[in-house]
């Protein structure tokens, strides 16, 4: 390898791929990652907190707009981190093509209507008004 | 290799966990009497031991993920190197949680 080129190894390496995709792939694993270190941090912060409350000091938790924020936040990435995670296990151990694209399709369909059920429970509490609980 | 391993297993738990948050949220989300029942079960003596695993996988997953993050850049492969670190990760997530659940019950009096 010419060590003088200017051109980056990512710039050499790009393209020259057997499957020309998965750049996406690895780079959003990584990218959730970071994100969920300051997330999975706060859920412990936040599961601390709520847990001696009861319902009305859990719902009052979830108004004030950065937990609910980070709540959210804290699903989305999650299940996307988890979609992503499974789908490698799932891809490594299981070999049988029916069987192996079954479980995929259902690891991301449980995690997703889980996720979205979370996501809208979390703005549903957050936006509840003062009144109706 | 069992650092490996356990990074997969605590991962497939947090999976179940994020399922359990989001089973949270949403009993909270239907009233008062849904999550009283939903948090009776998770102070059930079944459901401490369930989230003190999250706990351990939560702090395993992200110690070793924040290794693994440092393989993609390239360091911290010599055989030494990574057994040291692989039992870091072990003793973080054990030594994080026990801080944890005893802070909770030392502070809130339970």
């Amino acid at each position: 390898m010419d060590s003088n080129s200017y051109r980056t190894p990512l710039g050499r390496a790009r393209g020259l791929g057997s499957a020309h995709t998965g750049v996406g792939r690895f780079i959003g694993e990584r990218a959730t990652s970071v994100a969920l270190v300051p997330l999975s941090l706060w859920a412990i912060y936040a599961g601390l907190k709520i847990a001696p409350l009861g319902y009305d000091g859990a719902v009052a938790f979830l108004q004030s707009p950065l937990n609910a924020v980070l709540a959210v936040l804290l699903i989305a990435v999650s299940v996307s981190h988890m979609d992503m995670g499974m789908r490698v296990i799932i891809e490594d151990y299981i070999h049988k093509p029916l069987t192996k694209v079954s479980l995929m399709l259902l690891s991301t369909g449980v995690s997703w209507t889980f996720g979205a059920l979370g996501i809208v429970s979390v703005l549903k509490v957050a936006l509840m008004s003062a009144g109706t609980h | 290799m069992a650092a490996s391993i356990a990074t997969r297993a605590s991962g497939v738990a947090l999976y179940v966990g994020v399922l359990i948050v989001a089973g949270l949220a949403t009993a909270l989300a239907a009233g008062p009497e849904a999550y009283g029942v939903y948090t009776g079960l998770l102070g059930s003596p079944l459901g401490l031991i369930v989230l003190f695993g999250l706990t351990v996988s939560i702090f395993y997953h992200l110690a070793a993920g924040l290794r693994h993050l440092v393989f993609d850049s390239g360091k911290g492969f010599l055989p030494a190197t990574a057994n040291a670190t692989a039992w870091a990760a072990f003793a973080f997530a054990v030594v994080a949680s026990l801080l944890v659940w005893a802070g909770y019950f030392l502070l809130s009096g339970h």
